[in-house]
């Protein structure tokens, strides 16, 4: 594959490494002269000095033949710009982005790069997860296929606690996967129990999300 | 008029100083507190510091319900993403943008942004005054 990479700070020149090893045609194109002097001095003609959101440095690191482009700049206006340019204006499939500020997420969203990485979002993500869970915790976004999983612990004041999976009126868009109870998860079936405790995984669609939270938590106080 | 004017520098303050003066309701929005200093000293209107980029910026300086965005920012890649969250996120009937990048500000404008280019027009400009002359010999 032809790889670009825009931005060549730590996770751009890993990146450009460990795909160089794996037999990739990489270019990876920084902006910042001492940065570049850097990537050249270890990469060589892989590394190209230019803004990756100027066009002419995009069409002379071969955008229009890359299979993917990598845009792991510091700046989110400047990976937005490089994954919108490369997908409309030269037709590239796959983008993936780094997105620095969480805010900025809606943005990436609205301009339909729907292959995303956020160092903030995924700590958070581990975080909640360890934490109690009182809510309905994303353990993963399938933005494409337009389906989410969730988790949530199910409390005593769950009006799901001692009911069995097939008699819960799940929401449409929504099915249980799994139970997790003492460590032990099983795949959760019409005949499975919840308990107080137990700790289940679902996958939705999104927007099922507020019918799923009162069939199977308690009502908002 | 309720105009919201993002990037208060050259660009943006004398495009708002002129709107207010027409008695258009405008409010401006630069992350630099210092750029209220280029308004003029009864300026009517308001000055909000924030990041445009923030939606809760964008929604103080009244996007939801403003007739027109200018966005002029120092920034083209900014510019360019503040105006498509104006346009299709906030359905901002009128948004201006300016920029710098003649390849940029072509794109864009295919894409549907309505985009402004100084470099483009003093490009323009120049290489029509030095046309217009006859030269030494002429």
């Amino acid at each position: 594959m032809y790889i670009l990479i825009a931005g060549g700070g730590k996770v751009g020149s890993n990146l450009a490494s460990t795909l160089l090893k794996m037999g990739h045609e990489v270019t990876l194109l920084d902006n910042d002269r001492s940065r570049y002097a850097a990537l050249e001095a270890r990469f060589e003609h892989v590394a190209r000095y230019g803004d990756a959101t100027e066009l002419f440095v995009l069409e002379r690191a071969g955008v229009e033949r890359a299979d993917l482009v990598v845009a792991v700049t510091g700046d989110d206006e400047d990976n937005i710009i490089v994954c919108q340019v490369s997908k409309e204006k030269y037709g590239v499939e796959k983008c993936i982005a780094r997105v620095n500020d969480p805010r900025n997420q809606p943005h990436f969203d609205m301009v339909g790069i729907n292959l995303t990485v956020s160092a903030t979002a995924t700590i958070l993500a581990l975080i909640e997860h360890e934490l109690p869970a009182h809510e309905l915790v994303t353990l993963l976004d399938l933005r494409r296929e337009n389906l989410e999983i969730v988790e949530f612990a199910i409390d005593s004041g769950s009006p799901a606690a001692g009911r069995m999976v097939r008699d819960l009126n799940l929401p449409g868009g929504s099915r249980l996967i799994s139970v997790s109870r003492e460590g032990r998860a099983e795949i959760a079936i019409g005949e499975t129990e919840l308990r107080p405790g137990d700790l289940v995984m679902a996958i939705l669609e999104p927007g099922a999300e507020e019918d799923l939270k009162r069939v199977l938590m308690p009502a908002a106080v | 008029m309720k105009l919201l004017i993002v990037g208060c520098g050259r660009v943006g303050s004398a495009i708002a100083s002129r709107m207010a003066a027409d008695g258009h309701d405008v409010s401006v929005i630069d992350d630099d507190p210092e750029a209220l200093a280029r308004l003029p000293e009864d300026w009517p209107g308001r000055f909000i510091q924030g990041h445009a980029l923030d939606l809760d910026v964008l929604i103080d300086g009244g996007i939801e319900d403003a007739d027109a965005c200018v966005v002029a920012t120092d920034g083209d890649n900014t510019n360019i993403v503040i105006a498509q969250v104006a346009q299709k996120r906030f359905h901002c009937p009128c948004v201006v943008t300016r920029i710098l990048d003649p390849a940029r500000a072509a794109f864009y404008s295919s894409l549907g942004l309505q985009t402004v280019c100084a470099t483009s027009a003093a490009i323009e400009t120049t290489t029509q005054a030095i046309c217009a002359t006859p030269g030494r010999t002429g």
